[in-house]
């Protein structure tokens, strides 16, 4: 077991004296409706148990069937990251025993991946183009999931028993591994969470993998190193497991740079081993220490037979990828005029293809935005939703936003309309003809209520009249109330003026 | 002992279209005569009188009814406890697997169900069908029906006995490096080895996943035929499997019996033979190849030098590939359960214990051997090294085949030894092996008939082997020899075995 160093080296200090080397590993679970080798379904949060076959459950006799779709989303994420697809590939066991894994081997792939060698061009938050490097895109199977009772905080230690839960056991899974990621120094943390958040992009774009971090769709396994020159041979590394947030991953690395250079400063040496992150205090500690004698006797899987995609087969999929991220978000941020901030704003929450069904629907960008990165985004946030899972289409936007446009409601009453639309009171129009939200544009009505506030007020009046102008705000809202809210505060201010003849 | 027993399984089959027996009396005179020398065979370890007789009386009502049924309805069959049935216990012969009820058919069984085949049992056998002898069982050894201090051979020494001791008309075996075969030649019946993929093998309990491959286990070349066109075809449910229908076995079967082999050319493997091989296995062996060049067949020599090194590469493959299968087997799921007598109860610690406990001393040595072969740093000397074995000796057969339309040999070079013979010495015991084994690294099919009685009064095998995909060509020269044999004979070899008593 390695020492835990408490006393860390800032970072700032660290990265000056150490460069830092990443190595990525990304598992995300691919959006099939069946597992990597069974008919077994695969949704999330199903009852223990329940969706296996005898093959998820490694019964004996049961034998694996390899999902084409898995393979075929396997070949999209190769493509979109600039691999080469291989034109025959084979499944290995990775034998190994633990009681997760059914048949205490894990059907992976070993020295034949179905995609090599390409690379990822990650945005940092400044605009800058940094190239990731991939080695290989390989396909495998998910493990269940193991439960501790009777311990603290579900841990193993100290739990008096265990439950398994297969239902994910047999998930499909392509995991992506980079090459030694040299030249981020400082910008360490930042370049491998932009890499797992440029995947993470991918993943949805080209529809493999519904790609939510918090569910573990996405997991990322962050290998890190020091050496005290950009020339010096790479250090010895960790591997930090299981971080699954973004804002985990940035901080995982700090932290691993801090320790590691607090280790090396000390004249110690950098055990290679597995450590934990710990989402509660921003740590990780030692897991199971990494050496050779971990052996996990690699063989071809005997019960499949080999992949071949065709080359025809691989073409169809490349001319079939949609618009990858990068490019798109390219794209429209010059057809919608946001700027950079707002856009990744946009992407971080989700809203890109929503944003873009209500500009189809008729609404301007900056609208559509206003929307759903503010109400909405509220409203999804409270109800820990997905914003494309709020009760309310694209279409009704549009209308929402034509019915203000059109000046026959104003933002305030929108704000009550849509409310009205999520509580599923109805369309837009529909709720603002029933509850009669409709501005009050008849000038006659509006007059009358300006002359009751203007009697009410003298004293005001007076001060408009000898140029102070401020106290008009009082009239126009006492106005609005009169009218509750259903006036245009425009032509409310308009008519106001000219009755005090000012 | 009735007569309905001794039926083929063709004779039967027909005798049930023609209503001159019902499928009830015939799956009753076979659960009558296991329930009559069972007891001394032991060739079961489970048998499902209720079930069968109710499949029977169903085919006999469908029957009554006028009902389309498959050839083989109504005609009884036993499954070796290898081959998972939804239902009933399935022990792979091993203690690990006690009680499991699975809840799935075998691919197979599938087929048996649906073309109403009674299962009357499932059949004994070494554990995880490691062994030649089934003295591996952890339900107690076989008994051979020829004679009782003798070996029926293994791993399928059950449902090779139970065919020789007509406690069934058919069986399924399995063959990973001559289970079928071996059992075969020792008991004096006919088993089958089907070309690798020709049957599925969803619903196998798995010991090496590239050399088994289950097939019939019969009494005559025509009755294994019937049964392998039930058996086998595509199924997607095992990604190795043959994709064409496995068909024209009956047809080749009924082709051989009329005795002409004009134009085959028939391959004699120089490298099975000689040094190792019982002078009555060798002297049988000569006589079967006089008949066949009787009934006009070309004989030749062949030779396959690669042969020599095919024992050593099985014995990398095979126990490789099985200590990965077998890792499944560790009290986690289903079967045995058992817990360390002290200390703390881990699940790490339930396995060790569980296997430790779980498994026969034959099988913890094939998981040793594997576990070393697959280790990194051993990897490219034994399980590489053992792979391009494997590449020699399927080019040995293709060159071989250029010259010989099959090939032949003895199935096993000696006859049924006698119980714990071998069981200390597990070379020994390997090395009965070594004329099946090839078979199973290449992929070929191979076929043992009996072609005869040894100077010691056991039966001896006959093999024949044919090319990927040609399991017709042994099907013809195997009928063709079978006929002529019996016709020397004056009747089925199993008329010399000497009469059970019932207990």
């Amino acid at each position: 077991m390695s020492t835990n160093y408490v006393e860390l080296v800032d970072y700032d200090e660290a990265v000056a004296k150490y460069d830092p080397v990443l190595g990525i590993e990304v598992h995300v679970e691919l959006g099939t409706k069946t597992k990597m080798f069974c008919g077994a379904g695969v949704e999330f949060g199903g009852e223990p148990n329940t969706q296996v076959t005898p093959v998820s459950l490694g019964l004996p006799g049961a034998l694996p069937v390899v999902n084409g779709t898995a393979v075929e989303y396997a070949i999209r994420i190769g493509l979109a990251l600039n691999c080469k697809i291989a034109e025959t590939c084979r499944f290995a066991r990775k034998n190994y025993f633990y009681p997760d894994v059914p048949k205490n081997f894990q059907t992976s792939q070993y020295d034949e991946p179905i995609a090599y060698d390409g690379y990822l061009d990650v945005e940092l938050d400044d605009g800058e183009i940094f190239r990731v490097n991939i080695e290989r895109a390989h396909m495998e199977e998910d493990a269940g999931k193991n439960t501790h009772v009777g311990g603290a905080t579900g841990r193993i230690q100290g739990a008096d028993h265990s439950l398994i839960d297969y239902n994910r056991a047999g998930i499909p899974l392509v995991e992506i591994v980079t090459r030694p990621i040299e030249g981020a120094g400082a910008r360490a943390p930042e370049v491998a969470r932009a890499y797992v958040q440029t995947l993470r992009d991918i993943f949805r774009a080209l529809d493999v993998s519904e790609a939510r971090m918090e569910r573990g769709n996405v997991r990322a396994d962050v290998n890190l190193s020091l050496r005290p020159s950009p020339e010096a041979p790479l250090g010895t590394r960790t591997e930090t497991k299981n971080v699954n947030s973004f804002r985990s991953i940035e901080r995982a690395v700090r932290y691993e740079v801090e320790r590691q250079a607090a280790v090396l400063d000390a004249g110690e040496k950098v055990l290679q081993e597995t450590r934990h992150w710990h989402e509660d205090n921003n740590t990780t500690s030692s897991g199971r220490e990494k050496s050779d004698a971990e052996d996990y006797r690699y063989f071809p899987e005997p019960d499949l037979v080999p992949v071949a995609p065709s080359r025809e087969w691989v073409e169809e999929i490349r001319a079939a990828l949609p618009e990858l991220p990068a490019v798109k978000r390219r794209r429209l941020i010059g057809e919608w005029g946001f700027t950079d901030v707002e856009m990744r704003d946009v992407i971080n929450a989700g809203a890109l293809e929503i944003i873009e069904e209500t500009v189809a629907a008729g609404t301007s960008p900056a609208a559509a935005r206003k929307w759903w990165m503010g109400e909405l985004a509220r409203n999804a946030k409270e109800q820990e939703i997905e914003l494309a899972e709020v009760a309310v289409t694209p279409a009704q936007i549009n209308e929402l936003q034509s019915l203000i446009e059109s000046k026959r409601i104003n933002d305030k009453i929108g704000r009550q309309v849509l409310e009205a639309v999520l509580a599923g009171e109805g369309n837009p129009e529909e709720i603002v003809v029933k509850k009669g939200l409709e501005i009050v544009s008849d000038d006659g009505a509006l007059l009358s209520v300006i002359d009751e506030t203007l009697a009410a007020q003298p004293d005001i009046v007076e001060k408009v009249k000898s140029g102070n102008m401020g106290p008009i705000g009082a009239i126009i809202g006492a106005v609005m109330k009169a009218t509750k809210g259903q006036a245009d505060a425009g032509r409310v201010r308009e008519l106001v003026l000219e009755r005090i003849g000012a | 002992m009735t007569d309905i027993i001794r039926l083929s399984a063709a004779q039967l089959a027909e005798k049930l279209r023609a209503g001159e027996l019902t499928s009830v009396q015939v799956t009753q005179a076979y659960l009558d005569r296991i329930a009559a020398v069972d007891e001394s065979i032991n060739s079961f370890i489970v048998v499902t009188a209720e079930d069968a007789l109710a499949t029977a009386a169903e085919v006999d009502r469908l029957r009554g009814e006028g009902a389309q049924l498959h050839p083989l309805a109504g005609v009884p069959i036993a499954i070796k406890d290898v081959v998972v049935t939804d239902g009933v216990q399935t022990t792979a012969g091993s203690k690990m697997l006690e009680g499991w009820i699975p809840p799935y058919d075998a691919t197979l069984v599938e087929k048996i169900k649906e073309a109403k085949l009674p299962i009357l049992g499932k059949t004994n056998m070494d554990e995880f069908a490691m062994g030649s002898s089934t003295e591996h069982s952890a339900y107690g050894k076989t008994l051979n029906p020829w004679d009782l201090d003798r070996i029926p051979g293994g791993s399928g020494g059950g449902s090779a006995a139970a065919l020789a001791a007509f406690e069934a008309p058919l069986a399924i075996g399995t063959d990973t490096g001559g289970s079928i075969r071996q059992p075969g030649a020792v008991t004096g019946t006919v088993g089958v080895k089907p070309t690798y993929g020709s049957v599925s093998r969803y619903g196998l309990i798995a010991m090496a996943s590239s050399l088994d491959q289950a097939g019939p286990v019969t009494r005559t070349v025509m009755d294994s035929a019937l049964l392998h066109e039930l058996i086998g075809g595509h199924d997607p449910k095992d990604s190795t499997s043959l994709p064409e229908p496995q068909t024209g076995y009956v047809a080749a079967a009924e082709q051989g019996a009329t005795g002409d082999l004009k134009g085959v050319r028939v391959g004699i493997v120089k490298e099975l033979s000689g040094e190792g091989y019982q002078d009555g296995v060798q002297d049988r062996f000569d006589e079967s190849v006089e008949l066949l060049r009787a009934a006009g067949a070309e004989i030749v020599e062949v030779s396959c030098p690669s042969f020599e090194h095919a024992l050593a590469a099985y014995y990398l493959i095979m126990p490789a590939e099985a200590s990965s299968n077998l890792a499944k087997f560790d009290g986690m799921r289903f079967g045995l359960r058992v817990e360390p007598s002290e200390g703390p109860v881990t699940a790490e610690r339930v396995m060790a214990a569980t296997r430790g406990a779980g498994f026969g001393d034959e099988v913890k040595r094939r998981i040793i051997i594997g576990t070393y072969a697959l280790s990194s740093g051993y990897y490219d000397a034994y399980y590489g090294s053992a792979q391009k074995v494997r590449t020699l000796i399927q080019r040995d057969f293709n060159a071989a085949f250029e010259k010989a339309d099959v090939l032949i040999s003895p199935t096993a070079p000696t006859t049924a030894f006698k119980f714990g013979e071998k069981l200390d010495d597990p070379l020994a015991m390997y090395l009965n092996d070594v004329a099946t084994i090839p078979a199973n690294l290449a992929g070929v099919p191979g076929m043992s008939l009996p072609n005869g009685v040894s100077d010691d009064g056991m039966p001896v095998g006959f093999q024949i082997l044919a090319p990927i995909r040609e399991d017709a060509r042994m099907y013809r020269i195997g009928a063709a020899l079978e006929a002529a044999l019996e016709k020397k004979w004056g009747g089925p070899i199993l008329a010399q075995a000497p009469e059970l008593e019932a207990k």
